[in-house]
């Protein structure tokens, strides 16, 4: 079975507390608050005022650049204050606040379950419903997705690869889109294909998930061009350029896109969105969240409109769990420890809440290091964090650069392994900053 | 709601930990530690008790009294060494002597450069390489292998298979064949030597679950073992099968116990895995040269040490990186 070729970890993979639950609707709250940076890139640039009605679907900001994206509005009723807020990191955002009246979507929109698989417009076309209906990959990052669609000049691709992987521990809810979902997912793939002019897509799906391996290999057995790979359980293969190289054995060189070996990497919930918007008009409004932890009442896979107050899915999966030390939005590798979760709200970003008890959340003591290498071999992009978190303390920038600091994908793996328990991202990360500041501004003085 | 606990990802952590790598390390020795108490009876037992008991002393008093810091010996590094250092000295070694090496080992080997993770050279080794120059005769002097023996330092001793094969190949001893144990004596360990190094199977079967347990990786035995099968048999001499010649070279001496337990110690070693190859290679050479040319029939403790010299060029070597292939 394939699987990525340097380093990486196996974390315990916990899924069993919210795998193989029914995705859940959460209900509409009474107020919804929907920030404006919900992608990577630009903020997105408001375009209703105070006062205004406006109906699931309507556009509440527009794409503030190339790279950014489109928000419509979750749910419908009357804009009550543009303002600033504080999201759950201490990290100032803009936010559009409405209260929530009825549910009223907008006519274009085909709300029906039926499936409709034909689709004959244009790659044009495509990409411009995409990027009007304000898709980002949902599986983390938030690039725009339209973005990814149009390949520089000089650039083609050759295969799109789907990531079903989920190698976050916990998360499930792209596990759970794929079961009750796959005849979407698979129309929403042949859409993606038209859009890029590729004959071949590749699902990626991590072992861990055989039912929904089955699922999907059986519901691609007569599409032509697209098939179903197995990998093997190994954290970070949901990484793009981990998968990548998992699935057609190719590496992306340091500092480039996928395109570069002819890529488009897209995640299955992603895809979903694009049939959605493409075959039914719907604009991205909502997103299967996991909710989970072991002490949490009712673990579970629930679908969020943006903006809905996290607590209230919190209330809907059980409560905050007795003992509860961290609470953290996304998984436990990658995800964010939340400092608070009043007013914060269910947007693109936030795949999952994780919560963990006090004991599991304090980090233990750091040992000295006793150099047994367990970062390198654990290092999924070969770099040798040891030393990068060394030469951050003795500010090496120079050196930080020569030893590709800015190829560190923030997985987490070393830190993971260290038997040490050294914290080595939280030097990692700051001179991946301070690097990429340098060389931004190298760029800049060459203009 | 309590004030929730803010840390920066990850939020989960594989449960490893030093003190788990030593304990592993430990058990991977009780092998070839059963083995010599078999072997040598109470000189082994009271030989490893002061050994470690000085090491583990030693770390106390320097971090309490002289560094006034925190004591480390909980990580269990120093009971290692101790172990380790027992493993390379003659199980009859007077016990002021071994203690000696002990404060040595940890005082001038380890704690002079800040302890754990910072020591340029193998403890243990420093230790046995100081007892070896400053006590040539008590270091060389080795007690034979013929069951629980129940004296300490009275027991019949004799010449390890190196120090024979070295006295007949220099011509000292026309009869030095038939003073050889054979090959299966030397795999089980019923021959002379330091007290940990004779039973290459148990050595084996130790190294084999640290890899199995990937406390330690392959790349560092495994290059050692291949360069010194390779000298061996192009350096066989007159009268002896170079497959015979090889399996002693393999199977006595310092070797297993150096190449799965002394070599592959983390902090003395390389960490990227050709670094570690060509440390291996380094150190199979280095001790092939001694053995066959050098004055000591025995040079496993000085091949490591001086590869340990080399670590911080050989960690100029950078592991494979990812998208490299294409970069060009």
């Amino acid at each position: 079975m394939k699987t990525f070729h340097i380093g990486g970890v196996h974390p315990q993979d916990n899924k069993q507390f919210s795998a193989h639950q029914a995705i859940t609707e959460c209900p509409l709250p009474q107020q919804a608050i929907i920030p404006l940076v919900q992608h990577i890139g630009a903020p997105a640039q408001a375009v209703v005022e105070v006062g205004k009605k406006v109906k699931v679907g309507d556009l509440l900001a527009k794409a503030g650049g190339f790279v950014s994206a489109n928000i419509a509005s979750p749910v419908s009723g009357t804009v009550s204050k543009i303002d600033a807020a504080t999201d759950a990191w201490g990290a100032p955002m803009q936010v559009i606040v409405i209260d929530v009246e009825g549910d009223e979507w907008l006519e274009s929109i085909d709300r029906s379950t039926e499936l409709k698989s034909e689709c004959t417009l244009e790659p044009k076309e495509i990409v411009d419903k995409i990027a009007a209906a304000g898709i980002v990959g949902l599986g983390g990052a938030c690039f725009p997705t339209h973005v990814k669609l149009l390949p520089p000049p000089g650039k083609t691709a050759e295969v799109l690869i789907i990531n079903g992987v989920e190698c976050e521990p916990y998360l499930t809810c792209d596990h759970q889109l794929m079961l009750e979902h796959g005849e979407e997912i698979v129309v929403g793939i042949r859409i993606l294909m038209r859009a890029l002019n590729v004959n071949r897509a590749i699902i990626g799906i991590e072992n861990n998930k055989k039912d929904a391996i089955l699922h999907m290999s059986e519901l691609v057995k007569d599409v032509p061009g697209i098939e179903v790979q197995p990998l093997k359980l190994k954290y970070p293969q949901g990484g793009e350029k981990q998968l990548i190289d998992a699935c057609i054995h190719r590496q992306v060189p340091s500092g480039a896109l996928p395109i570069e070996v002819g890529a488009v990497v897209d995640n299955v919930a992603t895809v979903y969105a694009v049939y959605e918007a493409v075959q039914k008009n719907k604009p991205l409004v909502s997103r299967v969240m996991t909710v989970t932890g072991k002490d949490v009442k009712h673990p579970g896979n629930y679908l969020v409109r943006f903006g809905t107050p996290i607590d209230e899915v919190i209330q809907l999966a059980g409560g905050v769990p007795e003992g509860t030390g961290k609470i953290i939005g996304g998984g436990p590798m990658m995800g964010r420890a939340m400092d608070h979760t009043e007013g914060m709200p269910a947007n693109k970003r936030l795949s999952g809440l994780l919560f963990l008890p006090e004991a599991e959340s304090q980090r233990p003591e750091e040992d000295p290091c006793i150099r047994c290498a367990k970062c390198v071999d654990a290092c999924p992009m070969g770099l040798e964090p040891y030393l990068l978190s060394k030469l951050f303390a003795y500010e090496k920038w120079d050196e930080l650069e020569k030893h590709d600091v800015m190829d560190c994908i923030d997985c987490g793996c070393c830190v993971f392994t260290c038997p040490s328990h050294r914290r080595l991202l939280d030097n990692i990360r700051p001179a991946k900053a301070k690097v990429g500041g340098i060389l931004r501004e190298r760029a800049a003085a060459k203009k | 709601m309590e004030k929730l606990i803010v840390a920066p990802a990850p939020h989960a952590h594989s449960g490893d930990s030093v003190r788990r790598n030593m304990l592993l390390v430990i058990a991977a020795l009780i092998p070839a530690y059963a083995v010599s108490v078999v072997e040598f009876g109470w000189g082994a037992l009271l030989t490893m008790a002061i050994s470690v008991a000085a090491c583990v002393g030693s770390e106390w008093l320097i971090t309490k009294y002289l560094l006034k810091q925190k004591p480390t010996i909980c990580d269990l590094s120093a009971v290692l060494t101790g172990m380790l250092l027992a493993f390379n000295v003659p199980s009859n070694l007077d016990w002021w002597i071994l203690v000696i090496g002990a404060v040595f080992a940890i005082g001038v080997g380890k704690m002079t450069f800040g302890g754990l993770g910072q020591n340029p050279f193998n403890p243990a080794l420093v230790g046995r390489v100081f007892l070896l120059i400053s006590f040539p005769a008590q270091m060389t002097t080795w007690p034979v292998a013929k069951g629980f023996a129940t004296a300490y330092v009275d027991a019949e001793t004799g010449a390890t298979p190196l120090a024979i094969l070295k006295s007949g190949l220099k011509g000292y001893d026309p009869q030095w064949m038939d003073k050889l144990p054979d090959l299966w004596d030397a795999f089980i360990g019923q021959m002379g030597g330091s007290l940990g190094e004779v039973s290459a199977l148990a050595l084996l079967l130790g190294g084999l679950f640290l890899i199995c347990t990937r406390v330690i990786t392959w790349h560092i035995p495994v290059s050692i073992l291949c360069t010194v099968a390779i000298f061996s048999l192009c350096a066989a001499p007159e009268g002896m099968a170079p497959c015979t010649f090889m399996g002693y070279e393999l199977l006595t001496g310092g070797l297993m116990l150096g190449a799965f337990f002394m070599a592959t110690d983390y902090v003395t070693s390389p960490m990227s895995a050709w670094g570690k190859i060509i440390f291996g290679i380094g150190i199979g050479l280095i001790m092939m040269v001694i053995r066959t040319w050098g004055a000591y029939p025995e040079g496993m403790s000085f091949a490591i040490l001086m590869m340990n010299a080399t670590v911080p060029l050989l960690n100029r070597i950078r592991p494979r990186h990812f998208g490299e292939k294409k970069k060009a």
